[in-house]
């Protein structure tokens, strides 16, 4: 407080050399009758302080109200501000001055709520745009009859632009109640550019009590275009949630769509691996904090990307190679020891980390967002992870389609007695193929350990969506996998607002359940002409 | 004569002599061990009978699905709802039974119901005070279930993994629903502080005995039940689709009509199991809903044996029996050991405990 005194003082030196706004007398004789006794007369020679519009009013009324304005002996008044005392009339320190000599100011409630809104008033007249703004909302709360004529008044002044549209919305909401039909009809026209939800109530209960036929048209036609774009800016929100979602789902489900789709294999543990890959983000977190510099903390998520790649896919590659090779052709007990190792995994993290969620901070550059349309806000994390799911989707069907890895793994997945037969390591192309699918998850993990909590539990929950993207969309088809995810990431939030998170979510699993149906083998089947796999 | 052609073979007989033996301890030495005085070495702690109880419930519930797995090939991963279906369809007659004894002594509506100011029953709630009409549901709508949902996919030719995913979105879908208050059966808490069924006080000991000899027959029919259905000539075609599905079907037979009917089966015994299961452990919740459960039912087959229908109910009870004594012993242990467990019968014990009793006696054979 003293600060922000101090603050304002330094701009009332400022100001002083312009000539004066008001009356230097009648500036001195408002400011000695605030040492009255009465609190009415308190009251009225502030109000006058204030009607006189000085720069200084606004410093001394502040004074006033935080009890920093002192009376000497001779009724003259002093302000103390960072230690010293300052004349209020000349606005230069006093010298030699006792506290014993002074008497504070009294203030009482009603007096404190007066001068707030008193300052208010001054405010509005401030130099510094951002104060404006910030007395424009309290007269705005005040919503005394008066604060319409006070912000009329300022909007005529105004030169900054924000200010002045924020000026015009908040008059033009006070306008609406106003006795004259003019102004009613101007503050409607001005409104139509809104897109608040505030301004559609206020509209509508305008609407209901209006008596004349032409403004109540008017605010018709203009509540319609705000539910317009309102519905417009909530489809876009919608839209935004939905590929959100749908990144996340296609994070979760890509590793798996290699795994399942290139090499058959049921991997039930895929939800761990997602799960270590949290954890891991959560590891290098913790040894940035440590051991690095705390200005490259933001680094910790960067780093931690292909830590999380390279540890998950060792342990896919050790899973693969220890485990799972041994149960090839056997689908159904892959599933079974696959969950297997999920229950032994996550035992495994609540062991070493415990139960409880850990939490993994987001670096500075996502945290926060841009507000796009009224009220729609993009935050940079879930907009950093829809581009960061395409670049790894891109990049895994990059490696796919051009490296010999990627040619060699096609091989296997088409033919496997063909594929060694041509001199192909199948078994060592088999783990590589597994290790690849762990290490997305992983690098997945990264990514979810920005927009939730890490928990041991962290795999379950994606780990039936997961299947139901892969299942939808085809196995074996990235493409498929990308379509799959979207779909059912917007189409779960557009069922949302109807039908609630939870029946949502049943609606799409008895969706997929009636699609496959229709297409046992997915979206994007991969054509083949062989009775059964 | 029925004796003498069923011990036909050295194996009938062996069956015949295990499934008497074995009912003799459920039937008789369980509650006479129980009837002891408290004080003596053999007594049978009164605790000890609704777990076993238990356990005898969940061996039917891992017979249903080792017919389906066993000897259809048809893993079902959602296994575990049509037994809570059938636990909520007692439930529901259980809740009904309580009448005004409940918290707030309302008549017509069950406690969670007025404490969500419900004024009237839901429509599908009506009858559930008869215990005839409950005992209906309790085949009827795990029945109805699995038979749609068969249809549906049998009919489509999904199968193998597909089919093990599908069934699990089921039950998962389920215990979503299930855990809404909207939908009437008592969302998340589910449904619980029974106090009688037909008439008998659910917690007096005798009833308990009751609860518990009733699962030793319903275990007891099942078991003679899919023995005889596998004999059959679908239990023929059963097998046989099992090994090679479209070599059955270019014969002529219908491989859907096979499943659906196993699959069918199998969800109404799940169903009857967990009506026998809710009174004995009082609670049932959407929980049982969970996918986690039904893979866990797979490992107690997989453990016992598949296609044997007796290794699966000793994977119940041995399975279950490890589970009680390590969660309470060490409960850290507990996942630990039901992750290897999964992992090394799958990978070392594909046959299950019944495939090793049948290679040593080979290998007893081989000697002599």
């Amino acid at each position: 407080m003293k600060f922000v005194l101090a603050l304002m003082l330094c701009l009332f030196a400022a100001l002083l050399p312009q000539p004066g706004w008001a009356d230097e007398d009648a500036f001195a004789t408002a400011l000695r009758s605030l040492n009255a006794d009465s609190y009415a007369e308190k009251i009225s020679a502030a109000q006058t302080l204030a009607a006189l519009g000085d720069p200084r009013s606004s410093v001394v009324l502040t004074a006033l109200g935080d009890g920093m304005l002192y009376a000497r002996a001779d009724g003259s008044l002093l302000m103390e501000a960072g230690g010293s005392y300052i004349d209020p009339i000349s606005g230069k320190a006093v010298p030699g001055v006792a506290a014993s000599d002074l008497t504070a100011l009294t203030v009482n409630n009603r007096l404190r709520g007066i001068l707030r809104g008193l300052q208010a008033t001054l405010d509005i007249s401030s130099p510094d745009p951002a104060a404006r703004l910030k007395a424009i909302q309290a007269v705005t709360a005040l919503a005394s009859p008066e604060s319409a004529e006070l912000l009329h008044k300022a909007l005529d002044h105004e030169s900054d632009p924000g200010v002045k549209k924020a000026l015009q919305s908040t008059l033009a909401g006070l306008d609406l109640v106003s006795p004259d039909k003019d102004r009613r009809l101007a503050a409607v026209a001005t409104l139509a550019s809104s897109t608040d939800r505030g301004v559609q109530a206020q509209l509508q209960s305008l609407i209901a009590a209006e008596p004349d036929p032409q403004v109540k048209a008017a605010a018709q036609k203009v509540l319609s275009s705000i539910d317009d774009k309102l519905a417009a800016i909530g489809f876009a929100a919608n839209l935004f949630q939905g590929l959100s979602l749908g990144s996340v789902l296609l994070l979760a489900a890509i590793g798996l769509a290699i795994t399942f789709g290139v090499m058959g294999v049921i991997n039930m543990a895929h939800g761990e691996m997602i799960m270590l890959g949290s954890y891991t983000a959560y590891v290098v977190q913790e040894a940035f904090r440590a051991w690095m510099p705390p200005a490259w903390i933001d680094l910790y998520l960067i780093v931690a990307l292909p830590v999380a790649f390279l540890f998950t896919a060792l342990v896919g590659i050790i899973l693969e190679r220890g485990i799972i090779r041994f149960l090839y052709g056997r689908p159904l007990e892959t599933l079974l020891a696959t969950f297997g190792i999920s229950l032994i995994l996550q035992q495994a993290v609540r062991s070493v980390f415990g139960a409880p969620n850990k939490e993994v901070a987001n670096p500075g550059f996502m945290t926060g967002g841009f507000e796009l349309m009224g009220g729609f806000t993009v935050t940079w994390n879930r907009l950093i992870i829809i581009v960061f799911c395409l670049v790894v989707l891109g990049a895994l069907a990059a490696l796919l389609r051009w490296s010999a890895f990627g040619l060699q793994m096609r091989a296997v997945a088409q033919n496997r007695p063909m594929a060694a037969a041509m001199g192909i390591r199948t078994g060592r192309i088999d783990a590589f193929t597994f290790g690849l699918g762990s290490g997305i998850a992983g690098i997945a993990g990264v990514a979810l350990s920005q927009i939730g909590n890490v928990s041991p539990n962290l795999g379950q929950g994606y780990i039936v969506d997961s299947f139901m993207v892969v299942v939808f969309g085809g196995v074996g088809s990235l493409w498929g996998t990308l379509v799959g995810a979207m779909s059912l990431g917007v189409v779960n939030k557009f069922l949302e607002p109807y039908a609630g998170a939870m029946l949502g979510k049943i609606l799409m699993l008895v969706f997929i359940i009636l699609f496959i149906q229709k297409r046992p083998r997915g979206l994007f089947a991969l054509k083949g002409r062989s009775v059964e796999n | 004569m029925i004796l003498s052609r069923l011990a036909s073979s050295q194996s009938d007989r062996r069956f015949w002599l295990g499934f008497i033996a074995s009912a003799l301890v459920l039937c008789l030495l369980v509650p006479l061990l129980n009837a002891l005085p408290e004080g003596s070495a053999l007594h049978l702690p009164n605790y000890m009978i609704p777990l076993l109880g238990k356990y005898l419930c969940y061996a039917v519930l891992a017979l249903a699905l080792d017919l389906v797995w066993g000897y259809c090939g048809v893993l079902s991963l959602g296994h575990s709802a049509f037994f809570a279906l059938g636990g909520y369809v007692m439930g529901m007659h259980l809740m009904r039974a309580i009448g005004t004894r409940g918290v707030y002594g309302n008549a017509e509506l069950p406690d969670f119901m007025v404490f969500l100011n419900w004024k009237s029953l839901p429509w599908y709630w009506f009858g559930f005070d008869q215990f005839w009409f409950a005992a209906v549901m309790v085949v009827l709508v795990p029945g109805a279930l699995a038979f749609v949902f068969g249809w549906l996919a049998f009919r489509s030719r999904i199968t193998g993994v597909y089919l093990s995913i599908i069934t699990q979105a089921m039950t998962y879908a389920l215990m979503l629903a299930f855990f809404r208050n909207e939908m009437g059966f008592g969302g998340n808490n589910g449904l619980t502080d029974f106090k009688d069924l037909l008439g008998f006080d659910l917690s007096q000991g005798s009833t308990k005995m009751g609860l518990y000899l009733a699962s030793a027959i319903l275990l007891g029919g099942s078991l003679l039940l899919l023995r005889h259905v596998v004999a059959t000539k679908l239990g023929r075609v059963m097998m046989a689709l099992r090994d090679a599905e479209s070599r059955v079907r270019f014969l002529g037979y219908s491989t859907t009509h096979a499943k659906l009917f196993a699959f069918t089966l199998s969800a109404m015994l799940a169903g009857v199991a967990g009506a026998l299961y809710v009174p004995q452990v009082g609670i049932i919740n959407p929980s049982e809903f969970s996918p986690a459960n039904s893979i866990e039912v797979a490992i107690w087959v997989a453990v016992g044996g598949r296609g044997t229908l007796v290794g699966a109910i000793l994977g119940a009870l041995s399975v279950n029996a490890a589970k009680t004594w390590l969660t309470g012993a060490a409960p850290e242990v507990w996942l630990f050991f039901l992750g290897a467990l999964f992992i090394l019968v799958t990978l070392l014990l594909p046959k299950g405990l019944m495939g090793l009793k049948k290679r040593f006696s080979k290998a007893e054979e081989g000697h002599v």
